[in-house]
């Protein structure tokens, strides 16, 4: 991954996901994995959609929640997009083949990544999302 | 065959349920097994991929028998086989693909995959025999929600979809903010029976003018809002309160698109699908919406509605007429659209 600024931003509205989301993107390479973690409602797939803008991916990005994994491929990199919402453990994340997109030709965006932190590699970008003081806004801190 | 009839074998793997069934000529359900894993997910609130696919290889086989057993055929009188293979979990789609390839090849008996959704439509044939396209088919379910156009048989055209979460995904998801558990759908739908659908404002989101997609993510920031804001206040939180207002907010919106789209597309008929299509607020708005515009609205009983084998058999057997090529390379395609 490309060196990127950690400092924990306010994102006061949604241009300013896009604009973090963006950063991300341009710092991706393949086999980097972004692990994002927070709460119901944080943010996670929102952050998530303008990383695959930022990427360059022009299909929609919609919840992968029922199936675990979506997979894009038209932007500069290929995209794993992981919902592990429903799953129990890290284990359980490689029992669906997950380790060949984490340490494959694409990057990898992580929702609910807390669950599977034992898995994944310890260089992942870790992004903790969670409300701002007033409504609409959102704190990300880089772990 | 059997006494005439052309039997079609439907295997059923996607998610979480272990299924399968015989149809006769595609219309008739002759038996129809549902290993349901409900119980194991409860434990979980939600369900549980690794297993999810435990359990289907644990069940198949026995699901495969009794499906025969119960229709009081055996793999020899079976002239097609269709199973799901795709969208779905990839490792819960495996066992049902590998499961109906063996079967093929060894009883040579011609296999078709079957993509659920379309699944998912064709258990409105099993319900209402005389249903034949063209109609707008609304499908609903915890992975989708889905506006679809079908003009024949084996051609579906999609219209709208979810941009972000599905409705039953907004359903568990909000039944957990509130406390209510999974399976989200029909917890909420109970408890909104006893609740004031205006207690709470949600915002209908409609999207661009014209639009037949749907976005359902920010309704549980707005439920967790509102939670907060109660609280803070000191205010007592009436569940039923909530969870009526919520859904209200989600079905309205499926069924105002859902009639725009039949209306457009001058369709008279609208066809619900999926396990949202169980609800029953939305049952009964879609047929008042759809109603004063002259159009009927078809749905199958609540047991058609959830993922099962023969609504599989019945969208393989169409799909062969309408001259498909029997595939028995056939692979698992988790991320199979429309």
């Amino acid at each position: 991954m490309k060196k990127i600024d950690k400092d924990t931003i306010l994102l006061k509205n949604e241009n300013d996901t896009r604009a973090l989301g963006i950063r991300i993107a341009d710092a991706l390479e393949p086999g980097d994995v972004v692990a994002l973690i927070g709460d119901l409602g944080t943010g996670k797939t929102a952050l998530t959609k303008y990383i695959a803008f930022g990427l360059g991916i022009t299909e929609d990005i919609n919840s992968p929640t029922f199936t675990i994994v979506k997979e894009y491929r038209s932007g500069r990199i290929p995209l794993y997009h992981f919902d592990v919402y429903r799953l129990g453990s890290g284990e359980e994340l490689l029992d669906i083949g997950a380790e060949e997109m984490l340490d494959g030709d694409g990057a990898c965006v992580i929702e609910w990544a807390d669950i599977v932190a034992d898995v994944l590699p310890e260089d992942s970008l870790a992004i903790h999302l969670e409300y701002g003081e007033n409504e609409g806004e959102r704190i990300a801190e880089f772990l | 065959m059997k006494n005439g009839s052309f039997l079609t074998l439907g295997i059923e793997t996607s998610c979480d349920e272990t299924a399968a069934s015989v149809v006769a000529d595609g219309r008739f359900v002759m038996s129809n097994v549902i290993s349901s894993q409900i119980d194991i997910h409860t434990a979980y609130g939600g369900v549980v991929p690794e297993i999810a696919s435990r359990k289907h290889l644990e069940h198949i086989n026995d699901v495969i028998g009794k499906a025969l057993e119960d229709a009081d055929v055996s793999a020899d009188e079976i002239d097609l086989i269709g199973v799901t293979y795709g969208p779905g979990l990839v490792g819960a789609l495996l066992i049902g693909v590998a499961a109906a390839k063996a079967m093929a090849y060894a009883c040579d008996i011609p296999l078709i995959g079957v993509n659920h959704m379309h699944g998912h439509i064709a258990a409105n044939y099993l319900e209402h025999h005389e249903l034949e396209p063209p109609f707008m088919a609304l499908i609903v379910s915890g992975g989708h929600t889905e506006i679809v156009n079908v003009p024949e048989y084996n051609r579906c055209e999609k219209l709208g979809g979810t941009r972000d979460d599905a409705a039953g995904e907004a359903f568990d998801k909000v039944a957990r903010v509130i406390g209510l558990g999974y399976p989200g759908g029909p917890k909420i739908d109970r408890a909104a029976k006893q609740g004031d659908p205006d207690s709470v404002a949600f915002k209908r989101v409609y999207l661009e003018h014209g639009s037949l997609d749907f976005s359902f993510s920010g309704l549980k920031t707005q439920a967790l809002n509102y939670l907060n804001q109660e609280r803070q206040a000191g205010r007592q939180i009436d569940v039923n309160n909530v969870a009526a207002s919520f859904q209200e907010a989600v079905v309205e919106v499926i069924a105002d698109k859902a009639v725009m789209a039949a209306s457009k597309y001058g369709q008279k008929r609208i066809v619900m699908a999926g396990g949202v299509a169980s609800n029953s607020r939305l049952r009964a708005l879609m047929e008042e919406k759809a109603g004063s515009r002259g159009i009927d609205v078809l749905k199958p009983s609540p047991v058609l509605c959830t993922d099962n084998g023969a609504m599989i058999a019945s969208a393989a057997y169409y799909a062969y007429r309408s001259g498909e090529k029997p595939d028995l390379e056939l692979d698992a395609i988790p991320g199979l659209e429309f």
